[in-house]
């Protein structure tokens, strides 16, 4: 794994300031400061229900802040009107809990309809990228199979494939390895750190699993759903080492120290 | 649970005798196979005696076997005591009740985590069914701005949808509705032809049965049975389709890709069916006239040429014309109440089930009530 140094503050990708995240007129969040570096592997972690997902629902503009703004690197995402979001999410991938696959079109068309709207590629070429990108996954030759035609690893390997459509600079990740086994889901890992290496993508993880936050983290922030704040942050084994939070010490080392 | 004998029917059922001892120590003996078949045992004998104990201590060897009524029946025991705060000895039980107990009671119950069930007054509930419905208006005003919006992209061709998604759902409301039409609009014209020919038999004017049937279809009948077939059919489909894609992420996938949900998914419904519909309406017109013919010539005695000749005599062109743009108008209502519905779907699959009833129903409600106000119109600028 890559070491590299986190938190030079040289060039944030995305910084995230005075963030408030409501919902129904309960906040889930009060003024949330960070910044994810270029290149980093960042983990929001937290426990169940803490609020991890609704982050990032609201750093790709699927929720509205309460308050605070989200800049991708100077540009203001939050006050950006349609068009100006429309070209920052261009260069972002996200790969969703469930991989949401449109389910109505089959691999190859998931992949290629990005590629059709953005691009000026002819359609065998297009279909060129898309078999290349399912390639990367391990899915060749399964570009004219439809979503439900395949488990639930060859989906979220698909929907990573889709993710990564246009080579963009960020890919954000709900839950990537939920519902797959282990092998399986470190195999994800190590793909998500070929990809940050090949690609030289800023990686933003959300995700409870101890495993692969330790193996592909390099920076990281815990989210806790009782305070609403954020409450330790930093490389995370750094924080498995001299954390002195209890709830972040219970958190990385699976419930062995300071149970809460 | 932990313990259950294989011999549980040949132990005695559970039971429990409590006996006050010397140091005002209340032991509680448990005894048998305690089993949830036989129902929870009552705390009513504990709680009589329980005033007069400073201890509570347990006996468990004659226990032969437990499950989860135990435990309630512990539970409720070690609540009792609580309250009252009598010192309870847990050593004589067994060590897999205590683990079983110290588990439920390691989370204390979080504050406000049961769900209350208030009791609201009526004015109460009026103003917040009021609200929600203003909310809902808002809303649906909203989506109607957004779509205007859509629309304005699409004529000037700016519009991001997939050509191969506008025709496969041109097809779908179009020729596929096809069969379904043609059956329900043959029976609407011969019932129509029914009604009118015991009345007009009287008269001896069997064939008004023609004007009846061509009038009736073509103003009304065609239009209103075309929208209801294509409501049950086209609106209940989009909103099932739009909610499912909600609740499997497929819409935030659009969403968060920088493709518009609106243009992509919503535009190319609503042109299909607004499109399919004026078509539908008139292959309906004829098929009815149709089914009017049928009868009128095989029942009323009348000739295949008189009855046509009398059709063509009481409709034109402008009786034509007011069928037709009141399908379109249903044909648009249908379409953005089957997608508004979809889209507002909750993350549920019940609420998918909740998005496609409510599309249904609204549409052929606001079906019916624009009929009422176009029939207005009409009547004020042709008659």
């Amino acid at each position: 794994m890559a070491e590299t140094t986190h938190g030079n503050g040289a060039r944030p990708h995305i910084s995230v300031r005075d963030l408030t995240m409501a919902y129904g007129g309960f906040v889930v969040m009060r003024d949330l400061n960070f910044t994810i570096d270029r290149g980093d592997v960042f983990v929001i972690m937290g426990g169940s229900g803490s609020g991890k997902s609704t982050l990032l629902r609201h750093l790709i503009g699927l929720e509205e802040p309460a308050q605070g703004e989200i800049f991708y690197g100077e540009e203001n995402f939050t006050r950006a009107d349609n068009a100006g979001r429309q070209a920052i999410l261009r260069r972002v991938g996200v790969l969703f809990q469930s991989g949401a696959l449109w389910s109505s079109m089959t691999l190859a068309e998931n992949i290629g309809l990005l590629l059709e709207d953005y691009t000026d590629l002819s359609a065998e070429e297009i279909r060129e990228v898309a078999s290349l990108k399912l390639a990367l996954v391990g899915l060749k030759g399964f570009e004219d199979y439809y979503p439900s035609e395949i488990s639930g690893g060859m989906q979220k390997r698909a929907a990573l494939a889709r993710a990564m459509a246009l080579d963009p600079e960020v890919l954000f990740f709900d839950e990537p390895s939920a519902g797959l086994d282990p092998v399986t889901a470190r195999m994800l890992d190590e793909l998500i750190l070929e990809l940050r290496d090949s690609l030289g993508a800023t990686v933003v993880v959300v995700t409870h699993e101890v495993a692969s936050i330790l193996t592909i983290g390099n920076n990281s922030i815990f989210l806790d759903g009782d305070t609403n704040a954020i409450i330790a942050r930093g490389h995370p084994k750094e924080l498995l080492a001299h954390s002195t939070e209890p709830k972040v010490r219970a958190f990385l080392t699976r419930g062995q120290e300071h149970r809460v | 649970m932990a313990k259950t004998s294989a011999t549980r029917s040949a132990t005695p059922p559970g039971a429990l005798s409590l006996e006050q001892a010397a140091d005002s120590t209340l032991n509680i003996r448990l005894s048998g196979s305690w089993s949830l078949k036989g129902g929870l045992p009552s705390t009513a004998d504990v709680e009589r005696q329980i005033d007069s104990a400073a201890r509570l201590s347990f006996d468990t060897r004659e226990l032969a076997a437990w499950d989860s009524s135990l435990l309630a029946f512990l539970t409720r025991v070690i609540e009792l005591g609580g309250r009252r705060q009598i010192a309870i000895d847990r050593a004589g039980l067994p060590p897999g009740i205590r683990k079983l107990l110290a588990l439920a009671e390691a989370v204390p119950e979080r504050k406000g985590a049961p769900k209350e069930e208030i009791d609201r007054a009526v004015l109460e509930r009026i103003g917040n069914t009021t609200i929600e419905t203003a909310d809902a208006t808002v809303k649906a005003l909203a989506f109607l701005g957004e779509l205007t919006v859509a629309f304005g992209k699409f004529f000037t061709m700016r519009a991001r949808y997939r050509a191969w998604d506008l025709f496969l759902f041109i097809q779908e409301c179009g020729a596929q509705a096809l069969p379904v039409v043609t059956l329900i609009s043959f029976l609407s014209g011969v019932i129509l032809a029914f009604v009118g020919a015991v009345q007009l038999k009287l008269y001896g004017g069997q064939i008004y049965i023609a004007d009846l049937v061509a009038i009736g279809m073509v103003r009304e009948m065609g239009a209103m049975m075309t929208a209801v077939i294509m409501a049950g059919r086209t609106g209940a489909a989009f909103a099932a389709q739009l909610g499912t894609m909600k609740v499997t992420q497929e819409i935030d996938a659009f969403t968060a890709m920088g493709f518009p949900p609106m243009e992509f998914l919503v535009l190319p419904r609503v042109i299909a069916l607004t499109a399919m519909m004026p078509l539908l309406c008139l292959y309906s017109d004829i098929v009815g006239i149709i089914g009017g013919a049928t009868i009128g010539v095989g029942t009323l005695d009348i000739s295949w040429t008189s009855y046509y000749l009398e059709t063509r005599r009481s409709i034109d062109l402008s009786y034509i014309s007011v069928g037709v743009i009141k399908s379109v108008v249903y044909g648009v209502l249908i379409a953005f109440f089957g997608c508004l519905r979809g889209m507002q779907c909750g993350s549920s699959s019940s609420a998918v089930g909740d998005a496609t009833t409510s599309a249904v129903v609204s549409s052929i409600v606001a079906s019916i009530v624009a009929n009422g106000i176009l029939a207005v119109i009409f009547y004020v600028l042709w008659i």
